[in-house]
């Protein structure tokens, strides 16, 4: 018995596909940070992707990817009315959210998915969200329309300039860290570039900085240790003691090193993969 | 020892009969064949049947293994089978895994002057060739519990496992056979824990796992998978939804590290990273299945118990030319099964005892390179009764490397811990259960298994589920 996709919407066509999957169990404990395993097939390999939203009610959870490899392509020609073999969940400690003032979130590429999450549960919690989202260019915007309606402010860069203001995300972070609003902390939730970056902007003004690390899991249960990373010195394992941390004691260096371990086998997924999907077409 | 007066000439043990180890370290088949019908004949034939079989109170279960074996002598397959059944819910498996010459083995009579009888190999051919046989006219209760015939369900008896490792498969085929509905909530994609995910197929094939777990489906035993206890579902949520008890059989879990310097360089990995890509994500079979796994010229495993053998035979089967395992102390301290290490050592792998391991190192890509270790010696027995190492100063060795596995044991995972907060634990964090019922300081809450011993065996697991089955069948009926 898989899990149907009642709903799937292409964000940005051939690279972001938003769906939502009927989960009642799931969509009754997720809260804002967690994540699911998903596998696709029978052969098919378990991967992690974030919660982006929740609808006990209706007993839906919704995830937003991006095509990177074998098992996001195969995910993707899922179609409304499908279903996903396996999914697992909600994973990983929830965000820590309490009501403490005004909290900047900033979202990355198909990061800024997850953050969406992350910033609903800080406005639920009373808090001022200040979103800040970024892309390389305007298409490439997500969640836009949900995150205006939760933030008082919402803040744009892209990196041709052709929405919000041109440059990166961390500009328009530290001229909100400059105006001299008290920020009770910035969360960011995108590549390991920009979540390493955002950390070294708030660092000087001491801003409590959470990250949600992406490591390459394989339970995402706590038991492989596939997920380790080094935080505070500290070896701990982003499924279960994360995927939040402190971004200003993340080892950037050994987690973007353990992110390349698998290119090669990957990439002969893929390869098969795209010989396949040609062969059936 | 009036049975050893018989002046029986004794004959020497039946050899089992196994793949060429050229051959089979190159492929993940079955490494032990299993005995022949004539072969086992002749292996049960050495049996004294002694008056005080002494073999019986060395398994954990406590298998009448004189009876089973004097009905495989009468030609009684099925009479065999049901005396194992009676107290062993999995013989096929255990007959391949279980440390015998720690247990029933070292405690058989005949082992004292020549070698005892092989009684795990011919518990392996009952369960083999029984359920070969009933596959034709399968008879589900009997194949899984030791009732004659199964109990009409009482749907109004609802019990819980968590986790699905030998322990919970336990519980569930004794609970199912007496009429009590079980539900098992696996993390995973497929049940059967560590059999599943940890030792290798060409140990025990993942067809042997399966064949039980259908077993227990068909006896009406409903499996939920990807469903995280503590997560999905916690233990407070499955007695609202009207369970009448809960076993909680989680494992082990988390893998330890050694902490050592460049212990996160990619190319090191857990014994449960390496082994589960390989075995539940069917990595072995890279061009079939998605899930990749790390290839190495040269491996090195670190530890020495049946996990340690387990991966560095992996790491040959999976390409690695050069596979050596790295162990403080010497090889008769060994942990892991004999059987296991000469298997290991017929293949190739090389044991590099009284290393200890001191540092991992790398290229400037983040790569692994090469591992350092401390040259060791014994010294004086410590607490356990074993030699204990001790460095020898100054004496080192570099180990060059591109990939190492670290076995060297589990801590309690947290998850369901963390989630159930009145959980009762001992000192080194594991659950916390009565030894005779199972337990926990939850009322109507059991565990059994590594969750509550920490690594321990196959058979110990099932001897803790058959302990809280009894008391959770006593409760309910
Ligand atoms: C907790 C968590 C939450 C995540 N949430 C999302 C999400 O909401 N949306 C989303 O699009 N992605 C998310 N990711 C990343 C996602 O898991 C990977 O993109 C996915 O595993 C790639 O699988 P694949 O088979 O398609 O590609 P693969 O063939 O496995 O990999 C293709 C390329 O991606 C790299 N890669 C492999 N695993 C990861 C990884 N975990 N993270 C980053 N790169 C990886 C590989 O090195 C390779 O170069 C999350 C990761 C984690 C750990
Ligand atoms: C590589 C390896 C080789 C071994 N070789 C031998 C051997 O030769 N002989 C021998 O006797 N023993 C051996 N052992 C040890 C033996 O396998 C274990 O002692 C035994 O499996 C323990 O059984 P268990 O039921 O307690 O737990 P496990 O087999 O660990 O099963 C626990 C199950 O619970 C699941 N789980 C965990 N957390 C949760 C949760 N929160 N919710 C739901 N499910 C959860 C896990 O995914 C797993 O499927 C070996 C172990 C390993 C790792
Ligand atoms: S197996 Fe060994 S101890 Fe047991 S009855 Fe036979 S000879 Fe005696
Ligand atoms: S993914 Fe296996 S321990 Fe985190």
């Amino acid at each position: 018995m898989g899990y149907t996709i009642v709903e799937k919407q292409e964000l940005i066509p051939g690279q972001t596909t938003m769906m939502v999957i009927d989960a009642p169990q799931i969509a009754s404990k997720a809260r804002p940070g967690n994540f699911v395993m998903i596998r696709t097939s029978e052969r098919g390999e378990r991967i992690p992707l974030t919660i982006a939203d929740r609808d006990s009610a209706r007993g839906t959870i919704t995830i937003v990817f991006l095509v990177v490899g074998k098992t996001t392509a195969d995910l993707a020609t899922l179609n409304q009315g499908d279903q996903i073999l396996d999914v697992c969940g909600p994973l990983g400690r929830p965000t820590h959210i309490e009501p403490s003032g005004t909290v900047v979130c900033v979202g990355g590429g198909t990061g800024i998915a997850a953050m969406h999450h992350i910033a609903k549960g800080h406005a639920e919690a009373g808090n001022r969200v200040i979103a800040v989202v970024g892309a390389r260019s305007k298409d490439l915007l997500l969640f836009c329309s949900e995150l205006s309606t939760l933030c008082p402010e919402l803040r744009i860069a892209t990196d041709d300039g052709s929405a919000g203001h041109k440059g990166f995300v961390t500009e328009v972070l530290k001229d909100i860290l400059d105006s001299g609003e008290k920020i009770a902390e910035v969360v960011a939730v995108g590549p390991v570039p920009m979540m390493e970056a955002v950390s070294r902007v708030t660092l000087p003004y001491g801003v409590k900085t959470t990250v949600s690390l992406n490591s390459i899991m394989v339970d995402g249960v706590g038991m492989c240790g596939a997920c380790r990373c080094t935080v505070g010195g500290k070896t701990l394992f982003a499924c279960v003691d994360g995927p939040e941390f402190d971004g200003h004691a993340v080892d950037y260096a050994e987690l973007r090193a353990r992110l390349w371990q698998f290119r090669d086998q990957e990439q002969g997924a893929m390869e098969r993969f795209s010989r396949e999907c040609r062969c059936d077409g | 020892m009036a049975e050893m007066k018989t002046k029986r000439k004794i004959r020497p043990r039946v050899a089992m009969p196994a793949q060429d180890a050229l051959a089979r370290s190159g492929n993940f088949h079955e490494v032990a064949l299993g005995y022949s019908p004539e072969q086992a004949l002749v292996e049960a034939q050495r049996c004294l049947q002694c008056k005080n079989p002494t073999c019986q109170s060395g398994c954990p279960v406590e298998i009448d293994i004189k009876g089973f074996i004097a009905a495989l002598c009468d030609d009684d397959l099925a009479g065999a089978y049901d005396i194992l059944r009676r107290t062993n819910a999995l013989p096929a498996v255990c007959g391949r895994v279980c440390p015998q010459e720690h247990q029933c083995e070292g405690a058989c009579v005949l082992g004292r002057k020549h070698e005892p009888v092989a009684i795990g190999r011919l518990e392996r051919y009952v369960a083999d060739a029984f359920l070969r046989q009933a596959a034709e006219s399968p008879d589900a209760c009997r194949a899984v519990t030791d009732l004659d015939a199964c109990q009409p369900k009482r749907v109004e008896h609802r019990v819980a496992c968590i986790g699905a490792g030998p322990a919970s498969l336990t519980v569930a085929g004794d609970l199912a056979g007496r009429g009590i509905s079980v539900d098992v909530f696996e993390a995973l994609h497929e049940p059967g824990g560590v059999l599943v995910y940890g030792i290798p197929e060409f140990r025990l094939p993942k067809d042997v796992v399966a064949r039980e777990v259908d077993g227990l489906k068909a006896l009406g035993v409903t499996f939920h998978c990807n469903w995280v206890g503590g997560k999905t579902v916690t233990i407070d949520d499955l007695f609202a939804r009207g369970y009448d008890a809960v076993f909680v059989g989680v494992g082990a879990g988390l893998p330890r590290f050694l902490g050592i310097p460049g212990e996160n360089l990619v190319g090191v990995f857990s014994a449960n990273e390496y082994l589960t890509r390989v075995n539940l994500g069917r990595a072995y079979d890279h061009l079939n299945h998605d899930t990749p796994a790390f290839r190495a010229r040269r491996t090195v495993v670190i530890g020495a118990g049946n996990v340690a053998m387990d991966a560095a035979r992996t790491a040959l089967r999976m390409g690695s030319s050069e596979v050596s395992v790295v162990y403080r102390r010497s090889e008769a301290e060994m942990p892991a099964r004999r059987e296991e290490i000469e298997h290991a050592v017929e293949e190739g792998v090389r044991l590099r005892c009284l290393c200890g391991p001191l540092a991992f190192h790398g290229d400037n890509k983040g790569g692994l390179n090469g591992l350092t270790v401390q040259k060791m010696a014994l010294g004086e027995p410590d607490a356990s009764g074993r030699c204990s190492p001790v460095c020898l100063e100054g004496q080192t060795e570099h180990l060059p490397c591109d990939m190492a596995v670290i076995a060297v044991g589990t801590r309690p995972n947290p998850i369901l811990i963390e989630a159930t907060p009145d959980l009762g634990l001992n000192k080194w964090g594991y659950v916390q259960a009565d030894k005779d019922t199972g337990e926990t300081s939850i009322p109507n809450v059991f565990a059994g298994g590594d969750i509550v011993t920490g690594s321990a065996t196959v058979i110990s697991a099932m001897g803790a589920g058959r302990r809280a089955a009894r008391e959770i069948a006593r409760r309910l009926l």
